[in-house]
């Protein structure tokens, strides 16, 4: 195999003072857990660079691991010969063999940290790029301003040579600054809003609610495929899903307040039962897909009105994102198709006529003391169902008992 | 018996009847319905696909299901055709496809497609250079079979998925029919667009195929009605076939280096036979060929009669592949590879399998013997 390592830069978190390590470490440890399934894999931790010997490891697979991996600014796939000159020249030009397929500008960049190697680096980068240049009949020189640039890195236990550097996730490591709770419900924004989060290093459980009769188990199965999705960046590539069965809450506040105020009563519940549920399982956040002016819930005043019930942050990743931006995104980490499937969610039944765009927090209160909400509260936090959803498994409605070996 | 014609069709493995029984008698719901048995019949669907696609290395494609790799094919074709229409009608394919593919490239010669049919050597391989020369502006599709169903030859599906891949407006069709499970197959990895594929043929159930298509590629449907498969082939999805189907692959690609290594053995074993007799000319090449095909053209003898006189021993194999034998006239391939009329006309096919055995090839050479004599 011509690649013999990957070597991997970290982003932003080497700009961390005295927490630098404890974020290489997590970076690192979450590296090891997404490629646990490489057995051959060897790594070595050089505090500002992070090498992962493939030993024959398919390199494609590698990557696509790595790309799931939060903290990582890049990595490059990097071939490994004897440091003498016809090895090297020998290996550039397999290297370009496979990487340059049209027509590419390039240069070669030489760094000799083993100074006993005979030539300069200059010398070395000459030699080299003339001989790629008369094997391959897509290139062309261009030393200012390269598409390609190839690094020849001479040490004295050998000769690295690498070509592109592969641009990866970004962000901070998953499971560096605690736990927040995501309201998931189904649509194409909280997914999203779930990715960011999780990029900025925070790990997640999600929250969702359901309504039965009025929501089906398709919804269900929804909300489970789409965590699947999400579970990838997760450090142990699992997250947990808490199911709220919602319908007595939901009727009752259906029953007891003005169709105007219904979805702004429910979505103050909402809240209140996030905080409880994040409070009972250590997270410190609420995040969600609310998005400024993208439904009626979502107005300032809105916001302002249902926010009111906690104290507890709540992060809105997309909200000033455009709908054409957070579409794009969700196509990206694949949870758009299984967004658009049309099953009703809580959000969409008992929708009023014309809701209310600026609800008033004292009429919100009043409707609320018309019926003893926090039993129904205190019902649904009790009879909440827990799922573990793993990346590359979701649950399915069919339980594997009854599948057997079918498959 | 002894059955030598397993490119023909195989059977069933128990594994795959016991699923496709057990779906069908636990799991009848039509995956449309809204209720919990519905999906229930989803769910299954969903999984059937996703280990297709694990086994083939197809992430980004979507599965369609149908009743047949002809039907898989004729969906591809068409589909990419009449889709692309307006931004060019110049399609290509190869003069020694199988008739699913073959005749649909001629269906659409007739209605106005300009179809270039590319030229095979004497191996039955085409010329890649060939290929690229052919390549315009107006080209929409490329299809090329992976492996031969008669002869056996391999076609270089890498190497073109490759050239095609700088034409990211050309669609790459493969019919892999004959390579699943025999030969490694790997989509996304060969650059190819859309894969079709047999059940029967990998000891699945008949009536069952299916089409691999590149997520984000845009096919017009040839079958309309409600909006199953991605609304790309109308009709309530045949659950116990789909699941079947996935697994049936499942068990065939697991072994798929040991039964290789052990049919390319009785390949080796059976060509020797073959080549003591002057009668028998073998036609499969020895380089870059499925050996799990041995195609022959008998000299002085008539293939049906060559046939027909192993039936009394009980040992099957074809004239030329089934889905053209019906016709006494000479094979279309062969003709390509630049045989005589004779030749094309007297084809046998010989197709091995996991399941053949070393003592039936010998059981095979000792009626050979027998027939040999009294044909003579």
């Amino acid at each position: 195999m011509l690649y013999d390592r990957i070597l991997v830069k970290y982003g932003e978190l080497t700009l961390k003072g005295k927490n630098k390590a404890s974020f290489i470490n997590q970076t690192i440890r979450t590296i090891k857990e997404k490629c646990k399934k490489f057995e051959k894999l060897e790594y070595i931790n050089n505090f500002e660079r992070f090498y992962i010997i493939l030993n024959g490891e398919d390199y494609e697979k590698v990557t696509e691991a790595l790309n799931n991996v939060f903290g990582l600014h890049s990595y490059s796939l990097t071939a490994k010969c004897e440091s003498n000159l016809e090895a090297i020249k020998d290996l550039a030009k397999k290297v370009v063999e496979t990487e340059i397929k049209v027509k590419t500008t390039f240069k070669v960049e030489t760094n000799r940290v083993d100074k006993n190697f005979p030539m300069t680096s200059l010398e070395v980068s000459k030699v080299v790029a003339s001989h790629v240049l008369k094997n391959s009949p897509h290139l062309i020189v261009n030393v200012r301003n390269p598409e390609i640039t190839l690094k020849v890195e001479i040490r004295s236990n050998g000769t690295y040579i690498m070509t592109k550097e592969i641009i990866g996730l970004g962000g901070l490591p998953v499971g560096m600054d605690g736990k927040g709770i995501l309201m998931l419900s189904g649509g194409i924004d909280s997914p999203v809003a779930g990715f960011f989060i999780q990029k900025r290093g925070v790990s997640i459980d999600m929250l969702h609610f359901s309504s039965p009769p009025y929501t089906s188990d398709r919804s269900k199965q929804k909300v489970f495929d789409l965590t699947e999705k999400l579970a990838k960046y997760a450090p142990k590539n699992r997250i947990r899903v808490f199911n709220i069965p919602f319908t007595k809450l939901q009727k009752a506040i259906y029953d007891n307040c003005p169709e105007s105020y219904n979805i702004t009563i429910m979505r103050r519940m909402m809240y209140r039962i996030a905080e409880k549920v994040a409070k009972k399982n250590k997270a410190v956040i609420i995040i969600n897909g609310e998005n400024v002016g993208q439904v009626a819930s979502q107005t300032l005043q809105s916001m302002y009105v249902i926010n009111n019930v906690t104290s507890m942050p709540i992060i809105r990743p997309v909200a000033t994102m455009d709908k054409i931006e957070i579409i794009k995104i969700a196509k990206k980490i694949e949870t758009y198709d299984i967004s658009i499937r049309p099953y009703e969610d809580c959000c969409t039944i008992f929708v009023p006529k014309h809701p209310v765009t600026k609800p008033e927090l004292d009429k919100c209160i009043e409707y609320e003391n018309n019926f003893d909400y926090e039993a129904y509260i205190t019902e649904c936090i009790e009879n909440i169902e827990v799922i573990d959803v793993n990346a590359g498994n979701p649950p399915k409605i069919v339980s594997s008992s009854d599948i057997g070996s079918l498959f | 018996m002894i059955y030598l014609d397993y490119t023909s069709t195989t059977p069933v493995r128990d594994e795959v009847l016991e699923s496709f029984i057990k779906t069908t008698k636990n799991f009848w719901g039509n995956p449309s319905s809204i209720h919990k048995l519905g999906l229930i019949s989803e769910n299954l669907l969903t999984m059937a696909r996703g280990q297709m696609k694990d086994l083939i290395d197809a992430k980004n494609y979507e599965v369609i299901f149908t009743g047949s790799a002809t039907e898989a094919s004729n969906l591809a074709i068409k589909g990419i055709c009449f889709q692309n229409a307006t931004r060019g009608k110049h399609i290509i394919t190869t003069l020694v496809e199988h008739p699913s593919v073959f005749n649909t490239f001629k269906q659409l010669e007739s209605e106005g497609y300009e179809v270039t049919f590319l030229q095979v050597d004497k191996d039955g391989r085409i010329n890649v250079e060939d290929l690229e020369k052919s390549l315009r502006d107006d080209t929409i599709l490329v299809s090329i079979m992976y492996v031969n169903n008669e002869i056996g030859t391999i076609m270089p599906i890498e190497e073109i998925g490759e050239i095609l891949s700088k034409f990211p407006k050309i669609a790459y069709h493969v019919d892999i029919v004959q390579a699943l499970g025999r030969l490694p197959v790997r989509l996304a990895d060969m650059q190819i667009d859309l894969a079709t594929l047999s059940a029967h043929k990998i000891y699945g159930l008949k009536g069952s195929g299916a089409l691999f298509i590149k997520k984000g590629l845009m096919l017009k449907p040839q079958q309309i009605g409600g909006s199953q498969e991605f609304n790309l082939r109308a009709g309530t999805v045949d659950v116990p076939s789909c699941v079947a189907l996935a697994k049936a692959m499942r068990l065939i690609i697991e072994d798929i280096d040991e039964n290789y290594k052990y049919v390319k053995r009785l390949n080796i074993q059976l060509r020797k036979i073959l080549s003591n007799y002057q009668q028998i000319v073998i036609n499969s090449p020895i380089e870059n060929c499925s050996p799990f095909i041995i195609n022959c053209s008998l000299r002085g003898i008539k293939s049906e009669t060559f046939v027909h006189a192993f039936e009394k021993s009980k040992i099957y194999f074809s004239t030329k592949s089934a889905c053209s034998s019906k016709k006494n006239e000479p094979s279309r391939i062969l003709r390509a590879i630049g045989l005589d009329e004779e030749l094309s006309t007297n084809e046998i096919r010989f197709s091995l399998s996991h399941l053949t055995t070393s003592q039936e090839i010998i059981t095979f050479e000792n009626t050979l013997q027998e027939v040999i004599k009294e044909l003579k």
